[in-house]
């Protein structure tokens, strides 16, 4: 009986592995489909978040939401604006009054027709306080948005109104020379008014509720797994796009992902769709197949000017010329980054002829300054100086932080100690501002320098962390904002960097690049200065 | 015996509750929140997303709250990902993690007792030494190690086996043996270590002079009770296993569970961190308390219950 009770054991054991179905099997058939169309295979790192446009918040689910969702306009290749799901726009004279004329033959997946309604929808669902939307600010420029967000003001005091089904009008609160690019922004796009009424988490699978009215559908959503895109019918623009499904695997290490883009089953890696792994830079720069374009984000490192020492524009000073940026990108983060001058990017609209602020690796200066510095502090020696700095647990964060480090004790002869802690920790010591130089990095949302420079308005501002603020600086924002003038403005903005850069509460160190490979054939997958990427322009050629 | 098990499934309570008290208060004293990122929220925002998730409440409510989410097995949903359950993210990653780890304990099992076996059995002999050697590279070898090795010689150089993935067996097999070799590696020691001692005992000299040959004495005599150390292994063994590996589900990018439990906290998704740890102890607690009863099955010395009879 006891044998009996054995094989049953066994026997039970082989049934779950086999019955549970585990595996995932009956995926054949979607691999026999890759032979009839154009099959595009993409990665991301993990599961996206949200594929909800008004509650992304990551590139990842961005890029996808790009494929799946249109908004009102759209950003091509080369960075310029085009009218997508809108057909024309209105600008009034003064600038604040937008309106927006929708095609006849924009149409949800479910053959609905994309209304203004929608749009209005879409954008008051995320401004409403309930729904929580961490990008709610972006739509602040609109007016009433910001009081409406924060429980001040009502729904129908934002300045978004569907006048009839074709017709939406936006007013704002300033002349926001950026908006229509922030209209192509994924947070902007609509979502179907009468499905998101119906299932209010019509959003958290592929199915019959996730409707969108993108280039494509989201034919499949296996958490974890992967994630399909399917060509879309019903899409006004079909006719130029060229790829039939996309297969986007979740795969969480970079080191995997290259082993499958080497056996071709990847065709892409490169943000968001993964990233080229830092060993394997080399090896693509050799066989020439990297592709380096530039990005709108920035690495800084901050000074916290409430600290007893960084209180000290000379210390800052020093500390910022101190660092040999080129040397930094040539030998330790390999990625041909762009030695920062500013808080600005320089891929940032119309910030290429904005001026120097300092000279990279300025050995000299930097001394001088220090000598300055010490002497308002009533410090005799350098080697009395112990600064903090400040970075989260990450390989590459910690090699710039150890060259930094070297560079100055060397050159300054300051005692530089690294306090690394886990990222969440470290967001915790950085906005308590328990620091004194701390790593940040900030992406633009739109590319424009205000989505930098209104970081630095308020010391309150959470974004700010420097404790830094002037008069000046919030004059020169405040002019800039109600200039309808785009030469005036551009120049207000650049004066206010150079306010900020005249006193050093952060030390720029390089302005970021979009590393990417791809598979022979392939066209239209560079990224655009936001670091997203236009699926609906992707090309396969046969 | 009846009685033994009510009393045994009345400690798993107690410990639960332990485990969910611990559990509560040391995710809550770890910095951070589930809504950090670079960029700060507005305060208002940060409001709203706390009252949804009833993190405004002084703690022994949220105490409470746990307390009576964990008894009905309700998790809530999940701070990171917005509109999924905690439940659902189990319930959906489960089943692969089962899988792939009955495929490896399959695994472990069957090779480890062969190779233990055969290790004892030619003590101190070329098979005993070659048997050795796996077993203990197997336990000195990391998955990972081995994982990223089998990936890049079987999967990509010899392009014999899928290099990541999830879509049928044939993607099973490599993450299942980079899973199964360290234990498969302790199960041929702790096998070869207690048949070594049963090969000197007096039953199994008894078989053999009576002209029983020596496979057939291992099979009907020695290996049941070599077996006893194996099965307390396999209690812990099986409810590691079978929750899934974070490293091997990460490197060969499987949707199973194993990775819920370290991105959970590194997100702070407290909801996703509490259902996670509660299902495993579940799991580790029955499954220690399957092997007491297999143990009562398989070795009639043992009295399930305890001395009063």
């Amino acid at each position: 009986m006891k044998k009996n009770f054995l094989w049953v054991a066994i026997l039970a054991a082989l049934t779950l592995v086999l019955g549970a179905c585990g595996f995932g099997g009956g995926d054949e058939k979607s691999e026999d489909s890759k032979s009839d169309g154009k099959t595009l295979n993409l990665s991301i790192a993990s599961e996206p978040p949200s594929l909800h446009p008004q509650l992304a918040t990551d590139t990842q689910s961005g890029s996808i939401l790009n494929g799946v969702f249109e908004g009102l306009t759209r950003v091509d290749e080369k960075g310029e604006v085009e009218n997508a799901i809108a057909e024309d726009v209105k600008v009034s004279d003064d600038k604040l009054t937008y309106t927006f004329t929708l095609r006849d033959d924009a149409k949800w997946s479910n053959g609905d027709q994309v209304t203004a309604g929608d749009f209005e929808y879409a954008w008051k669902w995320a401004l409403e306080p309930k729904n929580a939307s961490q990008y709610s600010y972006i739509f602040y420029a609109i007016k009433g948005a910001e009081a409406y967000n924060t429980g001040k003001g009502k729904a129908d005091a934002v300045g978004v109104k569907a006048i009839d089904d074709k017709t939406l009008e936006v007013t704002l609160n300033n002349p926001t020379p950026y908006f229509l690019e922030l209209t192509a922004f994924y947070s902007y796009m609509p979502i179907n008014k009468k499905v998101a009424e119906k299932n209010d988490k019509w959003y958290a699978d592929a199915g019959e509720d996730y409707v969108t009215n993108g280039p494509y559908t989201l034919k499949e959503w296996k958490h974890n797994d992967k994630v399909t895109l399917a060509k879309s019918d019903s899409y006004w623009d079909k006719d130029s796009v060229d790829v039939d499904t996309i297969n986007i695997a979740m795969i969480e290490s970079s080191a995997t992902a290259s082993r499958m883009f080497e056996s071709g089953d990847l065709d892409f890696l490169g943000s968001p769709f993964q990233s080229v792994s830092l060993d394997k830079i080399d090896t693509y720069k050799k066989d020439k197949s990297l592709q380096i374009s530039d990005i709108a984000s920035v690495y800084l490192y901050k000074f916290n000017t409430k600290d007893d020492v960084m209180k000290n524009k000379n210390i800052r000073k020093a500390l910022t010329l101190a660092i040999n940026r080129q040397g930094l990108i040539d030998n330790v983060i390999k990625g041909e980054q762009k030695p920062a001058n500013g808080i600005v990017p320089m891929s940032i609209n119309g910030w290429d002829s904005q001026q120097t602020f300092f000279k990279d690796n300025d050995m000299k200066g930097a001394k001088e300054a220090l000598a300055k510095g010490m002497k308002e502090l009533g410090i005799k020696n350098a080697s009395d100086i112990n600064i903090k700095l400040s970075i989260n647990t990450d390989e590459a964060h910690a090699a710039i932080a150890q060259y930094v480090q070297e560079g100055w004790h060397k050159n300054l002869g300051v005692n530089v100690t690294i306090d690394n802690s886990e990222w969440q920790v470290y967001l915790d010591k950085v906005d308590g501002g328990d620091f004194e130089v701390a790593r940040m990095g900030w992406t633009a949302d739109y590319n424009d320098s205000t989505s930098f420079l209104d970081l630095y308005t308020t010391a309150d501002n959470g974004n700010n962390q420097t404790g830094w603020e002037s008069k000046e600086y919030q004059s020169l924002m405040a002019k800039a904002q109600k200039e309808t003038d785009v030469e005036k403005r551009l120049a207000f903005l650049q004066k206010a960097e150079a306010v900020f850069m005249a006193d050093y509460p952060a030390a720029p160190i390089y302005d970021y690049t979009s590393l990417f490979v791809v598979k022979d054939g392939i066209t239209g997958m560079e990224p655009d200065v936001l670091g997203n990427i236009n699926l609906k322009d992707v090309k396969i050629a046969k | 015996m009846i009685k033994y098990i009510f009393k045994r499934l009345l400690y798993i309570v107690a410990a639960l509750f332990v485990i969910v008290t611990l559990t509560f208060f040391l995710m809550r004293i770890a910095p951070g929140s589930p809504f950090a990122s670079e960029k700060s929220l507005p305060p208002e925002i940060e409001a709203a997303l706390q009252e949804e998730y009833g993190l405004n409440n002084p703690w022994y409510i949220q105490y409470k709250d746990y307390l009576v989410s964990t008894a009905q097995f309700d998790f809530g949903e999940s701070m990171k990902y917005k509109g999924r359950s905690t439940n659902d993210m189990i319930a959906e990653s489960f089943p692969i993690s089962l899988t792939l780890g009955v495929e490896a304990m399959i695994l472990a099992v069957g090779l480890g007792v062969l190779v233990g076996v055969i290790t004892s059995l030619y003590h101190n002999r070329f098979p005993d030494y070659l048997g050795t050697t796996i077993a203990v590279l197997g336990i000195s070898v990391p998955s990972f190690i081995l994982a990223g090795l089998l990936q890049y010689f079987v999967g990509l150089k010899m392009q014999l086996l899928p290099i990541s993935g999830w879509n049928g067996f044939i993607y099973s097999i490599m993450p299942a043996f980079a899973i199964a070799v360290t234990h498969m590696g302790f199960i041929a020691k702790l096998v070869r270590s207690s048949m070594l001692e049963q090969n000197s005992s007096e039953y199994v000299k008894m078989a053999r002079a009576k002209g029983l040959g020596k496979w057939t004495t291992v099979f009907k005599h020695t290996l049941r009770n070599a077996l006893l150390p194996v099965v307390t292994y396999l209690g812990p063994l099986f409810a590691g296993v079978i929750t899934g590996s974070f490293i091997v589900e990460q490197i060969f990018a499987i949707p199973g569970l194993g990775k819920y439990f370290v991105t959970s906290i590194t997100n702070r998704d407290y909801t996703v961190i509490m259902g996670t740890t509660v299902f495993y102890s579940i799991i580790l607690l029955l499954a220690v308390l399957i092997v007491d009863i297999i143990y009562g099955l398989i070795d009639p010395r043992i009295n399930l219950k305890g001395g009063k009879k």
